[in-house]
């Protein structure tokens, strides 16, 4: 490929040493006027024009029958074929003015092309003629808006209740996602948590404690390299600052812990969450609420074989709600395709690696579903024996005080 | 040609106006106050500019044809830091796609577009000896030079330039962990960026205030040739946008330097916990499109007055519906303001804002559609001259409509999410904006020539150069809009991951090749350029039978613009081919006859 480039570049470079030399030789020899158009001239340049029309189409239709099967397949996802029907109207309408508009651009310039002796209509304007081409896309323009909001409004509209909520977890330069455990609800989640065993940052009581155990132990270390430093150096203030950020961290997590001092239950239901990564499973034929949260920079939870898009965005969570309706299997039989695969892959500029961000999505019946996240790891599972340990106790305690 | 005046009379005539005729090298050629040198200025430094981002966009280009193969020519722009082996790096990959775009969208498509034709065109199309204020006029190319200056500079520090895209969004171009461009290059970025924007204020202030004030007598605002009606308006918009997009940046220099957090919210980048919480990136993002989406029409208004003149010019007829035209200038200034949401739709704004900017978006079409039949009616009965500018009038012509309808896809909230960074946007907004205007751009350096360099820039480099540049730009973006359809995502710096699109690997070789041969073509319009600037065949004062005022003045460049007296208007600009006259044009200097009538209703 090296050497086609070369080779293009080379005959470039000649081309256009002979294009200057026949310019200096027919310049020399007609003197030409770079101000009068010939005769001639115009009627090449303008039958030249005319042709470009049909190179043109004809390039629209080699690129479309060359490219176009390989566009994205049907809508996998029930609101994603609400999509396709509202692209497929709008694109008839801007084919037509597109062929339209088009062929008449380039067939009047080539039928009014200069004519020996001939001159043109002095026509300024015409109302009638200005108020139809004003009304007429205005009315196309009403039906194509009302009939997208519509469909936005579809589309956007609140999950049903009893979908199920899979959490998006984006960082350079990859995908998490969570599912929710026995409990059927995420843990929270804060970017104050997050460490090395903990990535995405869950609420649970164990998590905090290990980070604010993790907090004061680097604030001792602080706090003796204080003791060591020279009095008002440099490093002292670099330390001292680097003091109070530990301890307004510290004070960050303790004011989570007593929230739920507060509100009299601790952070429970983050234990028994499942993160998964690489590939995730999706019940056919059900509403999924997709949270997304990013760690860093914006990413976007690009998924377009549900027509589906939301950014992640750090500092906030976003959300996207589908129904996929086509299994991989069945969707591998419409493609012809046996290697297909849904995808998940970031669509927002992040960085380096920003082009290998993905995940593979498999939709699946919910009986397979079922088994896929069964054979997943639970987040904190020592937090969850001790969780169900505590719960029995406090069974037992009730049991026993009510004897 | 009764103008061909001596210099010796023409130093006389304006010695009571200017007292600097006799002016050494340093005030003549670069500090100088006069409007037509300056647009000289702003294009030779936007078409360098714009020859930096060309090539930049052929090295990204040709990573993507043949993805991680090793280029000399790689290496030999980019070095063993950033091409080892001629393999470009991913950072600057990103790079490469953020200073292309702020090049080509800033540099060439704002200051190099606008600053050249406003400066060249305001005082000489509506009579004015210069503009309102030479020094403010000075000021504006000399921020522009070191904008310009800085933006190069930043290719050469050891971090690399900004890689965060060109719409910078934090908190990527925040936070230096995130991407080495991040660093010192993203504050020179902003350096630059802040100067252009003062740049292009003192330029826009200029403008309004010469257009409103310094027309000359009889040229009312409804004899404005449409050119000016664009300038105009896009004037306005840069005044009322820009700051905003200073805010922006200002903000984001704080962030970045003294540890605020307007855009910035709980981020654990490089296994630490940053303070900031409380921030927005979207805040930035509704900021940087509130410029972003006026910027769009400061960028293409000015394309669609040169191609107004340059139409109505060679098909020797009036242009048609010239009020519908002013109106739908004015109507697409004003919707401008009030589509920017359209850039956000699946940024986690609330759905029901994303309605609302759907339907203000797609009425942008409606002025967009009257401008397009307007121009094809133009044609429609005319006597077309097939003159290069015209050529390139055309062809932005269908550009413009090509472009323009698969906005209407777009704007669509519902389609937008499936397309949304995608290289249909990438096809749809280079088609609309990149070809539109610098067809545009092309057609009006062809045509005015004469009046930036006395000379005429030659004919049959010129048919050459039209040809190769419009066979290849439908050839790089057409099949764009493919890949778009197919879900593949722009600033990608390789495809080779997803066996998904392995189906379009001939296609990126095949756009590589366009492009380039898209490149060769500007070189051929490089050398016509300079030879025809020093050597070309000098230009007659009204080499294309023009109505409008500029083409009264005297060939060669003086002070002042007119010798003696400012030209009196009597007449609109488009009296072309008007019944009962001896020449298919008639200046708009010529009174009217008794009992004419002027302007769109006189036929």
């Amino acid at each position: 490929m090296g050497l086609l480039v070369s080779i293009v570049v080379v005959l470039g470079i000649i081309t256009f040493a002979q294009l200057i030399k026949v310019f200096e030789v027919t310049k020399s020899l007609k003197g030409g006027d770079d101000h009068i158009v010939t005769d001639k001239e115009n009627r090449n340049q303008a039958t030249l024009m005319f042709g470009y029309l049909f190179v043109f189409f004809a390039f629209c239709i080699w690129t479309y029958v060359k490219y176009g099967q390989f566009m994205l397949p049907e809508a996998a996802s029930v609101h994603g074929e609400k999509i396709d029907t509202l692209l497929g109207f709008n694109f008839l309408i801007i084919i037509l003015a597109f062929i339209i508009t088009h062929i008449l651009l380039f067939y009047f310039a080539f039928k009014y092309q200069r004519r020996v002796g001939g001159k043109a209509d002095f026509i300024t304007h015409n109302n009638k003629l200005e108020l139809v081409w004003t009304t007429f896309p205005a009315i196309v323009l009403a039906v194509i808006i009302i009939y997208g909001i519509s469909t936005w409004n579809e589309i956007t509209r609140s999950e049903p209740e009893n979908a199920l909520t899979v959490e998006l977890y984006a960082k350079q330069f990859d995908w998490t996602a969570r599912f929710p455990g026995e409990d059927g609800k995420l843990g929270e989640a804060n970017y104050r948590l997050i460490s090395g065993t903990n990535p995405m940052g869950l609420i649970t009581d164990n998590s905090l404690e290990e980070k604010l155990a993790e907090l004061n132990e680097k604030k001792a270390e602080l706090d003796a390299k204080l003791l060591d430093a020279v009095p008002d150096g440099k490093i002292a203030e670099d330390t001292q600052e680097e003091i109070w950020r530990v301890e307004n961290h510290i004070n960050k997590l303790i004011a989570f812990q007593k929230e739920a001092d507060n509100r009299g239950a601790g952070y429970i239901s983050g234990f028994d969450d499942k993160p998964v990564k690489v590939e995730f499973h999706l019940p056919v034929d059900e509403p999924i609420k997709f949270q997304i949260r990013a760690q860093d920079v914006i990413h976007s939870a690009y998924m377009p074989h549900f027509r589906a898009q939301m950014n992640a965005v750090p500092g906030m969570v976003t959300s996207f709600y589908f129904t996929p309706n086509k299994t991989t299997e069945e969707m591998r039989l419409i493609t012809k395709n046996p290697e297909f695969d849904y995808l998940l892959y970031c669509n927002k500029i992040c960085g380096a690696a920003h082009y290998n961000m993905q995940m593979k999505i498999v939709v699946e019946s919910r009986e397979k579903y079922e088994a896929w996240l069964d054979q997943q790891p639970v987040f904190y599972a020592e937090g969850l024996e001790r969780l169900l340990e505590e719960e029995l106790n406090k069974k037992q305690e009730v049991l026993a005080s009510k004897k | 040609m009764e103008a061909q005046v001596t210099e010796k009379e023409i130093l006389t005539t304006q010695h009571e106006e200017h007292h600097h005729h006799d002016e050494p090298f340093l005030t003549k050629y670069l500090f100088s106050q006069d409007h037509k040198m300056i647009g000289k200025q702003f294009l030779i430094t936007g078409t360098f500019m714009a020859f930096v981002g060309m090539i930049m966009s052929l090295l990204f280009r040709v990573q993507l044809a043949w993805p991680g193969e090793g280029f000399a020519v790689l290496n030999f722009f980019l070095g063993d830091k950033w091409a080892p082996e001629g393999v470009l790096d991913p950072n600057m990959y990103l790079a490469l796609v953020t200073i292309h775009g702020t090049i080509m969208v800033f540099f060439l498509l704002t200051a190099g577009l606008s600053g050249t034709f406003a400066n060249l065109l305001i005082p000489l199309q509506i009579g004015a000896r210069d503009m309102a204020s030479g020094l403010l006029n000075m000021l504006s190319y000399w921020f522009f030079f070191v904008s310009s200056a800085i933006m190069l500079f930043s290719l050469y520090v050891e971090s690399g330039p900004a890689a965060a895209g060109w719409t910078v969004y934090p908190p990527l171009s925040a936070l230096p962990q995130a991407v080495p461009g991040s660093g010192l290059g993203m504050t020179l970025w902003l350096v630059s960026m802040s100067l252009f924007i003062v740049s292009s204020l003192l330029g826009g202030l200029n403008y309004i205030v010469t257009i409103i004030n310094l027309r000359t007598k009889g040229m009312k605002m409804t004899r404005l040739p449409l050119s000016i009606w664009a300038l105009f308006v896009t004037a306005i918009l840069g005044v009322l946008s820009f700051p905003v997009l200073f805010a922006a940046a200002l903000l984001l220099i704080f962030d970045r330097t003294f540890g605020t957090s307007f855009y910035l919210s709980d981020i654990y980048i490089a296994g630490e916990a940053l303070d900031a919480t409380g921030g927005s990136p979207l805040l930035f993002q509704h900021l940087f499109w509130f410029l972003g989406h006026p910027e769009v029409y400061i960028i293409l208004l000015p394309a669609l007055g040169i191609t107004s003149e340059v139409i109505a010019t060679n098909s020797r007829k009036p242009i048609f519906g010239y009020r519908a035209m002013v109106g739908s200038i004015l109507a697409i200034g004003f919707l401008s303001f009030i589509v920017w949401g359209h850039h956000m739709f699946v940024t986690g704004m609330n759905p029901f804002v994303g309605a609302v900017f759907t339907f203000t978006t797609l009425l942008i079409a409606i002025p967009s559609a009257v401008k397009a039949f307007n121009y094809i009616t133009t044609l429609w009965k005319g006597n077309i001259r097939f003159t290069p500018a015209m050529m390139f009038a055309i062809a932005m012509v269908s550009t413009f409509i090509t472009g323009g309808l698969t906005g209407i896809i777009l704007a669509d909230a519902a389609l937008d999410i499936n397309l949304h960074d995608t290289y249909f946007v990438v096809a749809h907004f280079h088609i609309v904006m990149g070809l539109s205007a610098v067809l545009a751009m092309f057609a009006g350096v062809y045509h005015w020539f004469p009046k930036l360099f006395g000379t005429l820039l030659n004919k049959r480099l010129g048919y050459i150069h039209f040809w190769l540049t419009f066979l290849s730009a439908y050839g790089v973006f057409f099949p764009q809009h493919f890949q778009g359809l197919a879900g593949v995502p722009r600033r990608y710096y390789s495809y080779t991951e997803y066996p998904m699109f392995a189906d379009f690997a001939d296609l990126s070789v095949f756009i590589t090749i366009a492009a380039i041969i898209g490149g060769i073509a500007q070189v051929i319009f490089a050398y016509n350029f300079i030879y025809s600037a020093f050597r070309g065949q000098k230009s007659p004062q009204n080499p294309w039978g023009s109505n409008t005022l500029e083409w009264t003045t005297p060939i060669e460049h003086i002070h002042g613009n007119w010798p003696g007296e400012l030209p009196t208007v009597h007449r609109w600009a488009y009296d072309y081919s008007k019944p009962g006259k001896d020449q298919d044009f008639v200046p708009q200097t010529v009174p009217l006859e008794e009992g004419e009538v002027d302007g769109e209703s006189g036929h």
